[in-house]
């Protein structure tokens, strides 16, 4: 590496990678540039266009680049997504059922299924509730923007940088060695003098994989809840306690049923959410330990071990949980917006 | 409420103030609202303070023995950057630099489009055209995932039916172009969607008086709609760059993991599983890969809201 006569390695590193940020930004910037040089001259040329073609013309040059890039990035392969499912892991031969079959009989992949139904219930519900006990809380608070804003922060993370920041907190080292985990301290300090190695131990680890899904969406939560809690008219409240209603029952009886779509919105986007990340079972445990859940199944399954058939079965699956949960969130979100 | 809007005492305001929120408002509230803020703070805290602690302290002892005898500095960010660390030759600053390159276009070339295509949709009126928004809107239900496989064939083989070839094999590989053009076709429908809602609701005399004046589609597109609708565009705009900053799935399985094209994502999820031991390279990479998006999250938090309400059923 150190040749005599060069500065040092680090430092013509250093300079080699800058001259290849600068190629990189070049390709970057010339993507957009070409992109948008091209839509100026269409958009040139077809204006020019007068009389009874202006018309399709106009729709042509409008809609036909999205409507080929969904078509060809959606349409079509949700299509062939299904076809492949239907046929064996190289695609030679129609199998029919068998990848499905094979989904929920191994008891590898029903152990997958059973996690990602514990994933789907346990840490929507627990984000929802905390969110929702925070919003009603936070608002009457000094300085409550700050709170949100930190409580909130995780949202803008990515999943990866959640799980490494976790993966950090769950470090774990063997008895008799300091402890450079946060949760390993924690649980000597109250007194568990040789607390486990907490990625390896079923099934606490996939719990301890949910709180880093509560982590990141809790905030969210909350702030959509606030904002439907703000959005209660006073006169619905005022009345409510004239005729006697007060605190938790007021809660119970007016609070939660003025903003019952908007916490079943919250719920509905948080279990999508769940049910489609996977990057935090990939990062933190990479699916072992008894924490594999389905959508990283099917990444492995189409991508590691290349069998698109059982791969693609998975995703149809995947897409099959999803779909009543969208329809129901979009409509839900429909009505909601009427209703404001 | 008598902090939100500034009313003079607590006592004028206290009998208008919702009860609901005063029955939580007890200082048990306060204390539990706290608690959870600092809980929420301090694993972000532990990576920010490990990444500045020196090799032999992060290994030696907790970050948090850091707080009362800080020996901070940036050298783990230049090891990490330019050096990489044990077994793994490049530093993360090509990955760095390919997160950016991949981000800006893959926010733009959707956006344009969407834009397009939503106003085609809401002011070029022709027969189907409410059966082709509802497609659109309908696309939203698709996870990325249903989608992968196919398009990486394509990507990769071309298409084909029968013998016919449709769309020829591109060598794409060692190029963002796959990476930008999945996270554009996954990116269209929501955008398309909210974009429509907002253009659709411009004034039709404003639309009316234009093409009176002459104007073509084209011209009203740039000179009226794109203005008007800056503040949806960017709501959208901040939305999708985080979303494409953020994005695993998508890198992964379309840049692969070379340093040529794979955004920091993608090896930080690598690193997670080969530099085991090297807590104080890995915590710097990620607060690398998370500085970004938290500067944009303080700096346009309203818009990120925004964005975020709007979007949180995507893909």
């Amino acid at each position: 590496m150190s040749v005599p006569g060069t500065p040092s390695p680090a430092t013509a590193l250093a300079t080699g990678a800058w001259g290849d940020a600068a190629v990189k930004f070049g390709n970057s910037l010339g993507a957009v540039a070409g992109f948008l040089g091209i839509l100026l001259l269409v958009f040139f040329a077809a204006g020019r266009a007068r009389g009874r073609l202006s018309r399709p013309l106009a729709v042509a040059v409008f809609l036909g680049p999205a409507a080929v890039l969904l078509l060809v990035g959606l349409v079509v392969p949700l299509i062939r997504t299904v076809y492949l499912s239907l046929q064996n892991d190289d695609g030679s031969r129609f199998v029919g059922g068998e990848n499905f079959g094979w989904a929920f009989t191994t008891d590898s992949v029903q152990k997958v299924l059973v996690n990602t139904l514990l994933w789907l219930v346990v840490a929507p519900l627990v984000a929802t509730g905390l969110g929702l006990l925070l919003a009603l809380l936070v608002d009457r608070m000094r300085g409550q923007a700050v709170y949100k804003s930190l409580i909130f922060m995780p949202m803008a993370i990515s999943l990866v940088g959640a799980s490494i920041i976790f993966k950090f907190v769950y470090e774990s080292r063997g008895p008799g060695q300091q402890q450079i985990g946060l949760l390993s301290q924690l649980a000597i300090a109250v007194g568990w003098d040789d607390p486990p190695n907490w990625m390896l131990s079923q099934p606490l680890n996939t719990f301890l994989l949910m709180a880093v899904m509560v982590w990141v969406q809790t905030g969210f939560a909350m702030v959509v809840l606030s904002a439907a809690i703000k959005a209660i008219p006073d006169e619905v409240t005022e009345a409510a306690r004239l005729d006697g209603a007060q605190g938790v029952r007021l809660f119970w009886y007016v609070t939660v049923p003025m903003i019952r779509t908007t916490v079943v919105v919250v719920l509905t986007t948080i279990m999508i959410i769940t049910l489609k990340a996977f990057d935090i079972v990939r990062t933190m445990t990479g699916g072992n330990f008894g924490t594999q859940v389905l959508a990283n199944e099917m990444y492995s399954q189409s991508f590691v071990q290349f069998n698109t058939g059982r791969g693609s079965a998975l995703a149809v699956i995947l897409f099959l949980a999803v779909l009543p949960l969208v329809a129901y969130n979009i409509v839900q979100l429909r009505k909601e917006r009427r209703v404001r | 409420m008598s902090a939100r809007h500034g009313k003079p005492t607590r006592a004028m305001s206290a009998p208008h103030a919702n009860p609901v929120r005063k029955a939580f408002s007890r200082p048990l509230a306060s204390v539990f609202v706290i608690a959870v803020t600092v809980l929420w703070t301090i694993p972000t805290l532990g990576l920010l303070v490990t990444s500045l602690r020196p090799k032999q302290d992060v290994t030696s002892n907790g970050w948090w023995n850091a707080l009362l005898h800080p020996d901070l500095g940036l050298g783990n960010y230049h090891t990490v950057l330019f050096e990489g660390g044990s077994g793994v030759s490049t530093g993360l600053m090509p990955f760095l630099v390919n997160s950016l390159a991949i981000s800006v276009p893959a926010t733009l070339f959707p956006l344009v489009l969407a834009a397009m295509a939503a106003y085609g949709l809401a002011w070029v009126r022709f027969r189907g055209s409410d059966t082709v928004f509802f497609a659109v809107f309908a696309l939203q239900v698709v996870p990325i995932q249903m989608a992968l496989i196919p398009l990486l064939r394509l990507f990769s083989g071309g298409a084909h039916l029968g013998s016919l070839t449709l769309i020829p094999a591109v060598d794409l590989k060692g190029s963002y172009a796959p990476v930008w053009l999945a996270h554009t076709m996954f990116a269209l429908p929501l955008a398309v969607f909210l974009l429509h809602n907002f253009i659709a609701q411009l004034p039709r005399d404003l639309m009316e008086a234009a093409v009176v004046d002459g104007a073509s589609h084209f011209k009203i597109f740039r000179s009226i709609v794109l203005p008007l609708c800056t503040p949806a565009l960017a709501s959208f705009a901040i939305f999708q760059f985080l979303w494409v900053w953020n994005d695993l799935l998508v890198a992964l399985t379309f840049a692969g993991g070379t340093p040529e094209v794979a955004p920091m994502t993608v090896r930080l999820a690598q690193l997670s599983g080969s530099f085991g031991g090297r807590w104080e390279l890995l915590t710097a990479g990620a607060f690398l890969s998370i500085i970004v998006p938290l500067i944009v999250f303080f700096s346009l938090q309203r818009y990120f809201v925004r964005g975020l309400l709007a979007g949180s059923v995507k893909g």
